[in-house]
């Protein structure tokens, strides 16, 4: 190979990750995401592992009392909720737009999955406020409220990777990088986002309403 | 070989950089293999001093050398050291230089997150290793139990960071081999003709994805109840110090296994070759390391007997369940050589000597299964002792029969023979000498993590007889310096194929060019290179009892070869 073919394969669009002729199954990149949830679905794990632990042992009652009526499905919780399965929608939405080559159709669906992401963090910092200042209820409320902003923090940590990895696939999409064959990372980074939308559904069963 | 005078001009960039600039850069699996080993052992030699101290300490009752504070940091990072930064480092970085050559690929999945996996590494071990510098390193020993782990001081903070770093480190670089493993691998090289060496960093990679990131939530909840009051670990909140157990052991049970069964890949990869035969069993063998896998998450409560908290004859059954896929493996390898010609190299000794010892640490284990006989003995030196059979002298003897023998493929040489037996029988008797008495330590009661014990009856003679064993260890590793010292100062003396091997990384160069392979043999079985170089047996032929009383002519070879190649 010459050194303008290297350069030439190095910045031009996807690389193909295998350098076999055709690729047979899973891409491999995919695999690679995948697997990534895999170990994240283990992180979580032990989070609710945590949660029942110490549900399993709550004397006298769980929540502690007191603490009864602080974590409510509210109407701020309720629409944060909507907004992220419904992103879920709309990054779906977006990958079959690159699937039949609309480029720009899938634009606009990853600025909506963005804008969408952004507004359930702004959302959450809200809600967060909103415990703090009128209910005094913080991570050092004891054991729930350790839990409850864990739990609820890390899955906002991992909204925030997603909106982060939606921004570098929005770029990489409207410096048309993608196509109906060449589209792994957005592949990659909707996988992602469907991930943290299903913690956010165990999230929210566990912590408003099996309570 | 021409490959090797080829490969500069195949560059695409002239070579401008200096060559600590292209190995700082590299993202080369073969370099990086050689980074990771390269540090690991620099940590190895670290970690080794640190035992050096305790047992100098531990040589006679009273306090001689360190006071009780410092004694808690030695252990505790000498454990933490040993495994996060020696073993686990140690056995990626043998994997990283030999899997992608036993697949026939030219690197690994994913380069540029291997380069990643590796240089936080480095960064974690100097995490880990600034608690002296800022006022004492962790002292909660490497369990950091709670809710000890969470009263301790800034060391303990930093031995979080460090280990969630490391473990970052281990997962994607597990992510990479098993991408790798299940996409790379050569045309005709099916799963079932996989060596055994890449089976197995198969089934830890997959432990290691699974395990760490609970480890990474238990180190965060430690973290918090350390830094921002929370009450994971604190009872008066709410919490649960024993929940600390669960989720360190749900880590640490299958992390044994990621530390040992790295070592038993090495081990079945060498037992063939220097027997000349092929592994007795390979299915059942490849079964029983998914099988130890998988019973892995299931037996970390063993870890929890005297807590009163779990269900003591689920994880006691379980815990003995284990010992069945292991003695499968045992038998696996006892045939192997069973009528073999045996040639007693370096390689091999090292691995002889790990069937031996992990033979014995394999044992104690499965008295510590026993909940009556564990409650005796919880916390006592028998621990210590069946730890160190089964990572010492397994591990580690599992690492130094891999570098004895991929040394020459990794620097076209040959180390010296006579130092190598040398220093195998110097840690072979070290080893002995130094875990062999804790075992009638810890039965006779004494406990482990203290800085000094009672002058009962026996127990100083047994302290001074192991304080011996750990420096003879000590004195063994000075033979090996020496030896890769002059050996990388002599000439290039390897051959390709130096031990006459079966798998793929022989059939290339003595060290393989940047691209590995100019061109792979046929794969028609788990030894390609053999069929290449003897032809294609039929399976276990060469297994009947060697002398040629079955096979005096040379096997046909068998009709249906091409459609099993497909398969």
């Amino acid at each position: 190979m010459t050194a303008e073919g290297q350069v030439l394969t190095m910045t031009h669009g996807e690389p193909d990750a295998t350098a076999l002729p055709e690729e047979q199954g899973v891409n491999t990149a995919l695999l690679g995401m995948l697997l990534f949830i895999g170990s994240e679905v283990m992180f979580f794990a032990g989070l609710f592992a945590a949660y029942f632990n110490a549900r399993a042992a709550a004397q006298p009652a769980w929540p502690p009392p007191g603490l009864e009526n602080v974590v409510e499905p509210n109407i701020v919780v309720i629409t944060a909720t909507i907004i992220l399965l419904l992103s879920s929608v709309t990054m779906q939405y977006g990958l079959t737009r690159i699937q039949h080559d609309d480029r720009r159709g899938m634009n606009r669906a990853l600025l909506i999955t963005l804008v969408m992401g952004v507004t359930f963090l702004s959302l959450q910092a809200y809600d967060y406020l909103d415990l703090v200042s009128t209910h005094g209820f913080g991570i050092n409320s004891g054991v729930y409220g350790t839990l409850f902003f864990t739990m609820t923090g890390f899955h906002g940590a991992h909204v925030f990777g997603g909106v982060v990895g939606i921004s570098i696939v929005l770029l990489r999409g409207a410096a048309g990088q993608f196509s109906a064959k060449h589209h792994i990372a957005v592949e990659a980074v909707s996988a992602y986002w469907h991930f943290v939308d299903v913690v956010w559904i165990f999230l929210f069963s566990t912590l408003y309403l099996l309570k | 070989m021409a490959t090797t005078t080829l490969a500069p001009g195949t560059l695409a960039y002239p070579r401008s950089r200096s060559r600590i600039y292209e190995w700082l850069t590299t993202t080369d699996h073969k370099k990086i293999g050689i980074l990771y080993i390269t540090t690991s052992f620099l940590f190895f030699l670290i970690g080794g001093l640190f035992a050096l101290l305790i047992r100098s300490e531990l040589a006679l009752p009273g306090i001689q050398f360190v006071d009780p504070e410092t004694y808690n940091q030695l252990f505790t990072i000498h454990g933490t050291t040993m495994i996060f930064l020696f073993v686990m480092p140690m056995m990626t970085g043998l994997a990283n230089y030999i899997v992608p050559l036993q697949v026939g690929a030219a690197d690994m999945a994913f380069p540029r997150i291997n380069a990643l996996s590796f240089w936080m590494v480095p960064l974690g071990g100097l995490l880990l290793f600034s608690g002296y510098a800022l006022g004492g390193a962790a002292d909660a020993g490497w369990t950091g139990y709670a809710p000890l782990s969470v009263q301790g001081g800034t060391g303990i903070d930093l031995w979080i960071m460090a280990l969630v770093l490391l473990g970052m480190s281990s997962v994607l670089g597990a992510i990479n081999f098993i991408a790798t493993i299940f996409k790379m691998r050569a045309p005709g090289l099916t799963l079932l003709r996989m060596p055994i060496m890449v089976w197995n960093i198969l089934v830890t990679s997959v432990l290691l994805l699974f395990a760490v990131p609970v480890l990474t939530s238990g180190l965060i909840m430690l973290y918090i109840d350390r830094n921002y009051g929370g009450g994971f670990f604190d009872p008066a909140a709410g919490g649960n110090p024993i929940l600390w157990q669960h989720v360190f052991w749900f880590f640490g049970h299958p992390e044994v296994y990621i530390l040992i069964l790295p070592a038993f890949g090495i081990v079945t990869e060498i037992l063939p070759v220097f027997s000349r035969k092929p592994l007795f069993g390979y299915k059942a063998f490849v079964f029983a390391t998914a099988s130890i896998g998988a019973l892995g998450f299931s037996v970390w409560a063993h870890h929890m007997f005297t807590t009163g908290a779990v269900y003591l004859p689920f994880f006691s059954f379980f815990t003995f369940l284990i010992a069945v896929p292991t003695g499968i493996k045992f038998f696996n390898w006892l045939a192997t050589m069973w009528r073999g010609q045996l040639v007693l190299k370096t390689p091999m000794l090292y691995a002889i000597g790990f069937i031996a010892l992990f033979l014995i640490g394999g044992l104690d284990g499965a008295f510590l299964a026993v909940v009556p006989f564990d409650f005796h003995v919880q916390d006592t030196y028998w621990v210590v002792s069946h730890l160190h059979y089964v990572l010492f002298a397994g591990s580690v003897m599992g690492i130094f029969a891999g570098l004895f023998y991929w040394f020459p493929k990794m620097t076209g040489r040959m180390l010296n023979e006579g130092l190598g037996k040398l220093q195998w029988l110097l840690m072979f008797v070290g080893a002995n000498l130094a875990f062999f008495p804790m075992h009638l330590l810890g039965l006779d009661g004494m406990v482990r993590r203290i800085v000094d014990y009672e002058p009962n009856p026996g127990w100083t003679e047994l302290n001074f007889l192991s304080t011996i064993g750990a420096f003879t260890i000590a004195l063994s590793i000075l033979p090996f310096l020496w030896n890769v010292f002059i050996t990388l100062r002599g000439p290039r003396n390897a051959p390709d194929d130096p031990w006459d091997g079966n798998t793929l990384e022989w059939a290339t160069t003595s060290p393989p060019p940047a691209y590995n392979f100019d061109s792979l043999p046929k794969i028609r079985s788990e030894r390609p290179l053999f069929d290449l170089k003897y032809g294609l047996q039929p399976a276990h032929a060469a297994a009947l009892p060697a002398g040629g009383t079955t096979h005096d002519k040379p096997p046909a070879p068998p009709a249906g070869d091409s459609d099993e190649a497909h398969s």
